[in-house]
């Protein structure tokens, strides 16, 4: 599903922005996205249906944000491994003190 | 095998140690020493050589792949869904010895989305990490 919503090269544009830049209207987003207004609406469609963006209506407009939580399952063994090394080098490093006595 | 090795994801810790290179490896190499602060293991630093590390919450299937004394030394890391190689990497520095360790794998579950997926997912990943780390 995820790899799905973000293999359109767009779409992923979108969400990738909407990650470096925080919350933005649909306005704001298709300003620069080089495809129409509906265009860009589909694709926040596709990418909240996954999770992936959150919308929030003010007024007339509709702000998106991005829901990074929505990757956890693919970044997950990398974080995981990240912190794991983290700790045995912190025991290397206690077990290298010993080694000097 | 289209792009399999490089649909990948990756980790790397590094961090410096004043203690030299030699005394690292023994660390990293030697059965009780390793035992102090990574797992239990048959390990040892020979090609070809299968091992296994052993903890309370599991095991790791490994095999080494590369040893180069006092430098690199390359393994295969599996374990919990996890396919991966662990390569160490020791560089002498004038106060010790520059420690990385880089984690390239990943998870079979996921292979099949990776194999299929014919985008930069690398470099898609590698920004995501950032932002990811940056919102901590």
């Amino acid at each position: 599903m995820l790899f799905k919503t973000l293999a359109d090269p767009t779409r992923r544009a979108i969400f990738e922005r909407l990650c470096r830049e925080g919350e933005q209207t649909v306005r704001a987003l298709t300003a620069r996205s080089g495809v129409s207004q509906p265009a860009v609406s589909k694709h926040l469609r596709v990418l909240k249906h996954a999770g992936l963006v959150r919308d929030r209506h003010e007024g007339r407009q509709t702000h998106y944000s991005p829901q990074l939580g929505a990757l956890a399952p693919l970044i997950d063994w990398t974080s995981q491994m990240a912190g794991f090394w983290q700790r045995r080098f912190d025991h290397l490093e206690d077990l290298l003190k010993r080694m000097d006595r | 095998m289209n792009k399999e090795s490089t649909e990948t994801l990756s980790v790397v810790t590094e961090r410096e140690m004043p203690h030299p290179p030699e005394k690292i490896w023994r660390a990293l190499t030697q059965q009780p020493l390793i035992e102090e602060w990574l797992m239990k293991n048959d390990f040892e630093p020979r090609v070809d050589h299968r091992f296994k590390f052993r903890a309370d919450w599991g095991e790791v299937d490994g095999q080494v792949l590369a040893v180069e004394p006092n430098k690199t030394l390359t393994y295969t890391w599996v374990a919990m869904g996890l396919e991966s190689v662990v390569t160490w990497t020791l560089t002498p520095t004038s106060t010790g010895t520059h420690v990385r360790v880089e984690q390239t794998g990943f998870r079979p579950d996921q292979q099949r989305a990776y194999n299929g997926a014919k985008y930069g997912w690398q470099q898609f990943f590698a920004a995501l990490e950032q932002v990811v780390a940056r919102t901590d």
